[in-house]
């Protein structure tokens, strides 16, 4: 009786583990199946895809040949992008700067709001804030006619500083809102001691706050970073033919190809467009977890 | 090393008066504190001082000079506060350093002051550590010496022992006013615990909704409490408070019992646990109070002792190793001399 109590018990927890496996692989399958897809295809070559002769029995999904990195120098350096030939190289050079740029300002000056509003009571601040949360629920779309607008009356049509500019402004109300929360879980009582120590606005910013900001900043950075780099809505509406993002440069790849879409070509700049992403991602990856904890338990 | 002034200081948010004509002052070296039940304003009226809050009436004057426009760090007032406020990014070097980066002192000066003050409270060895790493005592001793190092004309204190463990904050308590006794330097401290009050005060000024319910040396306000709250709040066990009908010859109690303190109309009679003295049994002289034990609460020095008296239930704290039994009626000499008289209805002494 008792015995089979326990074993029935221990069937059941194994049971359960095994659903508990079985889900978390699913879910990790439905991720890593079009990334395995992208880079068996960038490695392939073109007849290899097609299944011509002798890759008859080839599907998406089949382990590449006889794998190759042609595609990848191809899309690197020699595809042709609109009537330039030159691969993606060239877009990085610009795009990085245009993104570090308006990353850098927008968690600047986010970091700056935050501390605003959360050490600082003025007039209506609630309701400054209430606004600022407010322009993350503004879909993209209906500025774009005023931006376009207010780009023009400030010259910065069709410049990567025209596009700094956009993405700073849509960028702070989120970065507002993760340092605004973040410091709202620092004693109010460390601003007073400060204060009574001499330390002014910026001193009490830049000497206590900003110190312990990392977890909060890292959150910032990489959030801006990946909705910025991965823009393509406001690169192909506001950059024009002189400040095309790396985003607006790979569409352009892919939809130029003439003759036979090259497969592997459009693959494997596909797989170096997001590469800075997951650069960012491993590298930054554990402290954007702890950031996102960061307040949520008192330690 | 400052007088410091409080002329007829009121808040108010709205319509709500958090402080009301708050009036008196303290001389140089004093040690005032704040006390009172949480929400009388004892800690708004701290920030006042500080700069940290404003008042709507009245005004605050150091040395006779007001100080309401001046911005904290020109008042030179050092706080330390109750959840100590450590810069947690810095050592504890540079957390006690931090005024006087701030002032532009070199570092070669600072260091040497940070040192001294470190000595003085004995953590010469954590100026390198981060306040994480600190201990609840430790961090207590940071922020004091930040407060310290400064050198202010005068100290505001926050609660500051209520995070620490009983023990230490009877150590602290004493340390604190080793320190007092030392340096001489005016402070103001604010607590809820009437112990600590009556312990470190030269004067204390007890609160409650805004209002300073009595302003006097700690001897005044456990002798001679201006009202019932003051007599209920500090003291521990509290003052016993026994209604009676007082007339030119005592008064009467409502079981019948007269005690002989003249006064007029209805009255509560204040009586200190410790002004009770039990009677050899069987003895009942002139003028001795008859009670029923019912409860004996042994403390280790003192042991109290729960009486049924004048048809209320009094608390009394005889010394250790009294004898006395629980359930019998016995007589009790009563330090009438020292009790106080209050109007039953308005609670105020009289």
């Amino acid at each position: 009786m008792l015995a089979d109590g326990v074993s029935c018990r221990g069937v059941a927890a194994h049971l359960r583990r095994a659903l508990l496996i079985g889900v978390l692989v699913i879910a990790a399958l439905m991720y890593l199946v079009p990334l395995a897809a992208m880079l068996f295809t960038s490695l392939k070559s073109m007849p290899e895809i097609t299944g011509m002769a002798g890759f008859e029995s080839n599907t998406i999904l089949t382990p590449p040949r006889a794998p190759t990195l042609a595609a990848w120098g191809e899309a690197w350096s020699r595809a042709c992008i609109s009537v330039e030939c030159t691969g993606l190289r060239g877009y990085f050079g610009t795009t990085i700067p245009m993104v570090t740029c308006a990353v850098a300002i927008s968690v600047s000056i986010g970091a700056v709001n935050g501390y605003v509003l959360s050490k600082w009571r003025f007039r209506y601040d609630t309701v400054i804030y209430g606004l600022m949360l407010f322009g993350c629920f503004i879909p993209f779309q209906i500025v774009l006619i005023p931006i376009a607008r207010v780009l023009g009356l400030m010259h910065l049509s069709g410049t990567m500083a025209g596009l700094v500019f956009v993405h700073v402004a849509y960028g702070i109300t989120f970065t507002t809102l993760f340092f605004r929360n973040f410091y709202v879980t620092v004693p109010d009582e460390i601003v007073s001691a400060a204060r009574m120590d001499g330390a002014g606005f910026w001193s009490i910013f830049l000497l206590i706050l900003v110190p312990v900001s990392g977890p909060i900043a890292i959150v910032a950075v990489i959030w801006q970073f990946t909705s910025i780099w991965n823009d393509f809505l406001f690169g192909a509406s506001f950059g024009g033919a002189n400040a095309r993002p790396l985003m607006v440069a790979l569409n352009n790849l892919v939809n130029t190809s003439t003759g036979t879409k090259a497969y592997n070509v459009d693959m494997a700049g596909a797989m170096i467009a997001a590469l800075p992403t997951m650069v960012v991602y491993v590298v930054a990856g554990r402290y954007f977890v702890r950031g996102l904890m960061a307040g949520a338990v008192k330690g | 090393m400052a007088t410091l002034e409080f002329s007829h200081v009121g808040k108010s948010f709205g319509s709500v008066d958090v402080l009301k004509d708050i009036d008196f002052s303290i001389g140089d070296g004093e040690f005032l504190v704040l006390v009172g039940p949480s929400g009388c304003g004892k800690s708004t009226l701290l920030g006042i001082i500080a700069g940290l809050g404003s008042l709507t009436t009245g005004s605050v004057l150091i040395d006779g000079q007001p100080i309401n426009h001046l911005e904290p760090k020109e008042r030179d007032i050092a706080m330390v506060f109750q959840s100590y406020a450590l810069y947690p990014s810095m050592t504890v070097a540079d957390n006690i350093a931090f005024s006087l980066r701030m002032q532009g002192m070199p570092k070669a000066a600072r260091m040497e002051k940070v040192r001294d003050v470190a000595e003085l409270l004995q953590i010469s060895h954590l100026l390198d550590r981060k306040p994480q790493a600190l201990s609840g005592g430790q961090r207590q001793r940071v922020a004091m010496g930040r407060a310290l190092v400064r050198n202010p004309k005068v100290f505001l204190f926050d609660e500051p022992l209520s995070n620490l463990d009983a023990k230490l904050r009877v150590d602290m308590r004493t340390e604190i006013k080793k320190l007092h006794a030392r340096l001489g330097t005016t402070i103001v401290y604010v607590t809820h615990d009437q112990v600590e009050a009556m312990t470190m005060a030269t004067r204390i000024a007890v609160m409650k909704d805004g209002i300073v319910q009595q302003f006097g040396t700690p001897d005044e306000i456990y002798q001679r409490p201006a009202n019932t709250f003051v007599a209920t709040f500090m003291g521990s066990p509290s003052m016993n408070l026994l209604p009676g009908v007082a007339d030119d010859g005592g008064v009467t109690l409502a079981d019948g019992q007269r005690l002989p303190i003249p006064g007029r109309g209805d009255v509560l009679v204040g009586l200190r646990p410790e002004w009770f003295t039990p009677l050899p049994r069987g003895d009942q002289p002139e003028g001795a109070m008859l009670a029923t034990v019912e409860v004996i609460e042994p403390t280790g020095p003192d042991i109290y002792v729960g009486l049924r008296l004048g048809g209320a239930e009094v608390m009394t704290r005889l010394p250790a190793g009294t004898d006395i039994r629980t359930g019998e009626l016995r007589a009790f000499a009563v330090n009438a001399d020292k009790a106080v008289l209050f109007d039953a209805e308005t609670g105020v002494a009289l």
